[in-house]
């Protein structure tokens, strides 16, 4: 009777934190033991990696999922635009290996040349000039009027949201969150 | 003054503009009516041929020899086609005229004036006396819809289609179901309790009038929505419905014909019906795909004759059309799927120009047909028997809205729970809102067989097509800027938008496999797998099977930058430049990077350090001789033109490269050079800490200070290469970018100017 008890408070702390509902957490928390192989933390497959750490634990992993949480009917717009930074916050970090509040063009390089690593063989050149013409895009429309010595150091998080305002995040950076188990994918631990 | 001119001339226009097509209108009520006339002619002509050829016979020499006609009238030869080239031709000067005349295009849409002249035109030829042509049936739905579905179908925006699927199909579905049998059981209910006239009218009949009247029109749709720019998520919500409900119109109108010919109806006739529905519907999808198919496969081979390519697109699609249309299923689902499925395996296939012929092809026709449609519509209207009955037409329209409202509402409430982005109360009232009934509806109508009734019904729906297109066309602007709903974004799709829209596709597969379910994304992923690893071989031609989605948009969009930078004409004319951001500004230069350099071959360096000492031993003997306060005023008059010469180049290449972003020159880094002396005694030391040569210099020396002497020493270093730069400038300019950036940036840096002529050279 304790331990429940304990863990529904655990869970009302959590969904207050995340927004999530306590179904929802119940259902993510099996989806974790099941990850973790009922271990408390999730262990990093490859730990020698820029940007991350060695285990995460259930608090953590609830963390990044609630940034994929969809706006409801009665969000607001002030709280839609909070969303939206939030969401966009996200993505930036994830560009952002350097962790230094910018993303240079090596950093943006590395994005696009994931993207397209799936396609077979890529010029390095063509790697290169999409992401240098992004970036040329950025630096045009968030400061237009450069001096030709000036060097733009990188995407700062304004400028992000500045060029990806159109997309309008909120409503499509989001996954289904279900409230009732279904059978779920057995990846397991798998590695992609 | 351009305006001025304008000005005068579009008062004067309007005047001159209704004069040619009351002109037109003339001749052509004047060729109507002609039939009448023609008879005459024939029978006329008759006699004068065979007296003619009778006098032939007999002798040569005749009493009364005709003259040999030089100029004969026979109109008879090309009436059809020239009847249908005026009517043609009418239509689309109307169109002009509504855009010509100022202000008449915000107050009224398009389809109501055409309706209107249509009226005045059926109007005139009533008043003559002639036959006028009605929206015959078969016309219809043979000739004027598939160019419009078609164009539909091939544009449509598959993104927010597949992702709002759902909500499209139930409102589609059981909108339409709800309509029918809500609209057919009132007026039913009416008829009994009115009496009288409509007392005769049977229950089946009544659900057969609401199949018909209940069906958003597709043309009706697109002719509205067309000029009020709606956001997105609404315009494929009312259009997909508008497309959608083709195959339950279908099932349902011959459902009730044949059970109104039967007169009575049986649980399993019911099932059936159930049945058919899916077979027509999914069997039209089939056939499309198939065609579709089809047409991509055919276009792979299209490499040689090019100028054939559009005919394959738009045959292939009208066959799947009419061969639907054989087997009674939904032939508009079929020309849809066609044009899905054949669209992105013909465009990476086609050449540019066909690409653009099948856009304004479509595009043409089914502006054509649509404006057809409408001025049909008028003038049938004016044409054709009408019974009107007051009670019966007022419930119908009535009930129409009514029906419509309470119909969306409800759905909406179900939908709600399942969607994501919830549907608000001013999405409900525009979808609602904009379910216009249109031409479908009265052919339809006019395919009844049933003639006690059907001039009342077609009275009834003609007045619920009037009402939807003018009233709620007319209004729909107005009211959209009233409740401020959200207009269709304007700008173009930018590379970051791309970029980032597939990053998050990848994204979110992710983070759906870890939570573990298979949701949207999933299935998504999954069709572009199977896409990219079978279907691609197959239906594309050549090395664009393999490439990428992000790569074909960027070379598209690098196109068409490169284009309109040719078509702009010269750098000195090139719009304006919104920014004077180029690719210098983002490649980050010597001191920002600390890179690691590396080794550059033995026999490179060598050379590479033989042709430094040569350049820099008579550099070294030209200095000695100037002092150093010489050096600030001969260094820049001897190079002030090759600093012009080389500035100008620099602005060119930057506004070039503003637009072709792939890298023009990377040379250009440098109008500061990075060549600096340590010493006069060290010869070979042109050295800051990052030369090739593998000497460290002052580790990052200060480099303000050092700037002032990095300029002079540049300058003077210019001067005895000066005759060499030029003609290094110069074919550098044609100098592909494909050494290492790195080699490149650093000679540059240490040679003054000749970069990577030198490797040139060397290799």
């Amino acid at each position: 009777m304790g331990a429940s008890q304990t863990r529904t408070e655990k869970y009302q702390d959590l969904a207050d934190k995340t927004g999530f509902s306590l179904e929802q957490i119940e259902n993510l928390h099996k989806r974790f033991q099941r990850l973790s192989d009922n271990e408390e933390t999730i262990r990093n497959q490859h730990p020698k990696e820029v940007g991350s750490c060695e285990e995460i634990g259930f608090e953590q992993f609830l963390m990044v999922m609630s940034h994929f949480r969809p706006p409801s009917l009665k969000t607001t717009e002030e709280e839609k635009e909070a969303m939206r930074k939030e969401k966009l916050r996200f993505l930036f970090n994830m560009h952002d290996t350097g962790n230094d509040g910018t993303i240079t063009l090596v950093e943006y390089r590395k994005v696009v040349e994931e993207l397209l690593s799936k396609s077979g063989d890529i010029e390095q050149e063509t790697v290169k000039a999409m992401a240098d013409a992004a970036m040329l895009e950025v630096a045009s429309t968030n400061v237009p009027h450069m001096a030709p010595d000036e060097f733009y150091e990188g995407i700062t998080f304004e400028h992000f949201e500045q060029i990806l305002k159109g997309l309008e995040m909120e409503t499509k950076m989001y996954i289904r969150f279900l409230d009732v188990e279904t059978p779920t994918l057995s990846c397991g631990n798998s590695t992609s | 003054m351009a305006e001025l001119r304008l000005a005068r001339r579009s008062s004067s226009l309007p005047l001159t503009g209704l004069m040619g097509v009351v002109l037109l209108v003339f001749v052509f009520v004047a060729s109507a009516s002609r039939d009448v006339v023609s008879e005459n002619n024939k029978t006329w002509r008759d006699p004068a041929g065979e007296t003619r050829g009778d006098s032939h016979h007999q002798t040569n020499s005749t009493a009364h020899k005709k003259a040999f006609p030089v100029l004969s009238f026979n109109y008879e030869h090309v009436k059809k086609p020239f009847e249908i080239s005026l009517w043609i031709l009418l239509a689309l000067l109307m169109k002009l005229g509504f855009h010509i005349i100022p202000g008449v295009q915000n107050i009224v849409p398009e389809s109501c004036l055409l309706i209107g002249v249509g009226l005045l035109v059926g109007g005139i030829i009533k008043a003559i006396g002639g036959e006028a042509p009605v929206l015959d049936t078969k016309l219809f739905f043979l000739y004027l819809l598939p160019p419009i579905i078609l164009d539909a179908g091939y544009f449509l925006p598959i993104r927010p289609f597949t992702e709002n699927m759902g909500t499209i199909l139930v409102f589609a579905v059981v909108g339409t179901l709800w309509n029918t049998f809500f609209i057919g059981g009132m007026i039913f209910a009416v008829c009994r309790l009115e009496g009288g006239q409509l007392a005769g009218v049977d229950p089946l009949s009544c659900l057969l009038f609401g199949t018909i009247v209940s069906a958003v029109d597709p043309v009706a749709v697109l002719a509205v929505f067309e000029e009020i720019h709606i956001n997105e998520l609404l315009h494929i919500l009312v259009f997909g419905e508008s497309l959608l409900n083709d195959a339950v119109t279908v099932v349902l109108y011959h459902l009730f014909e044949e059970f109104t010919h039967e007169g009575t109806v049986t649980v399993v006739d019911a099932v059936l019906g159930v049945v058919c529905f899916f077979v027509v519907s999914l069997g039209g999808i089939l056939v499309g795909a198939i065609y579709g198919v089809l047409g991509a496969f055919t276009s792979r081979f299209t490499s040689h004759t090019r100028v054939i390519e559009p005919l394959f697109v738009f045959l292939y699609s009208y066959m799947a059309y009419l061969s639907a249309e054989v087997f009674h299923l939904s032939g508009i689902m079929s020309l849809i799927a066609c044009g899905v499925v054949m669209r992105p395996y013909v465009e990476a296939n086609v050449s540019h120009k066909s690409y653009t012929t099948i856009k304004y092809f479509l595009k043409m026709w089914s502006s054509v047909s649509e404006t057809l449609i409408f001025i049909f519509l008028g003038v049938s209207t004016v044409a054709g028997p009408h019974a009107w009955n007051w009670t019966f037409v007022i419930v119908t329209v009535v009930l129409c809205l009514v029906s419509r409202v309470l119909g969306v509402i409800g759905l909406t409430y179900i939908i709600n729970k399942f969607r994501i982005v919830k549907l608000t109360k001013k999405d409900q009232f525009i979808v609602a809102y904009g379910g216009l009934r249109g031409a479908i509806a009265f052919s339809l109508g006019f395919l009844l067989t049933n003639s006690k009734m059907k001039n009342m019904f077609l009275t009834a729906i003609i007045t619920v097509i009037f009402f939807t297109v003018i009233v709620q066309g007319m209004t729909i602007r107005p009211l959209v800027e009233l409740l401020a709903v959200k207009k269709k974004k304007e700008s173009k799709r930018s590379i970051n938008e791309e970029i980032h829209t597939q990053f998050l596709d990848h994204l979110l597969t992710g983070i759906e496999d870890i939570c573990g379910h298979y949701g949207h994304h999933h299935w998504k992923d999954k069709l572009n797998r199977f896409n990219k690893a079978y279907v691609k071989k197959w239906l594309i031609a050549g090395e664009r099977s393999t490439e990428p989605q992000l790569i074909s948009f960027y070379n598209k969009m690098e196109m068409k930058q490169a284009m309109m930078l040719v078509e702009s004409g010269s750098a000195a004319k090139l719009p304006t430049i919104v920014s004077s951001v180029s690719m210098q500004n983002i490649q980050p230069r010597g001191p920002a990077r600390h890179r690691a350099i590396p080794s550059i071959s033995k026999s490179r360096e060598q050379e590479i350090r033989k042709i430094l000492r040569a350049n820099l031993q008579k550099t070294r003997q030209r200095l000695r001789s100037y002092s150093r306060h010489d050096l600030m005023i001969d260094p820049f008059e001897d190079n002030v033109s090759e600093v012009r010469f080389r500035r100008q180049r620099v602005e060119m290449e930057r506004r070039m490269s503003h637009y072709l972003t792939v890298p023009a020159n990377r040379q250009e880094t440098p109008p500061v050079r990075k060549v600096c002396f340590e010493s006069e005694h060290k010869v070979y030391t042109y050295d800051d800490s990052k030369s090739p040569l593998g000497r460290t210099a002052e580790p990052d020396p200060s480099p303000p200070d050092a700037v002032s002497l990095l300029n002079e020493s540049s300058q003077r270093a210019n001067q005895s290469s000066e005759h060499r730069a030029k003609r290094n400038d110069e074919l550098r300019a044609k100098v592909p970018d494909e050494k290492e950036e790195q080699d490149q940036l650093k000679l540059s840096r240490c040679l003054s100017d000749p970069g990577p002529n030198k490797e040139e050279d060397l290799s």
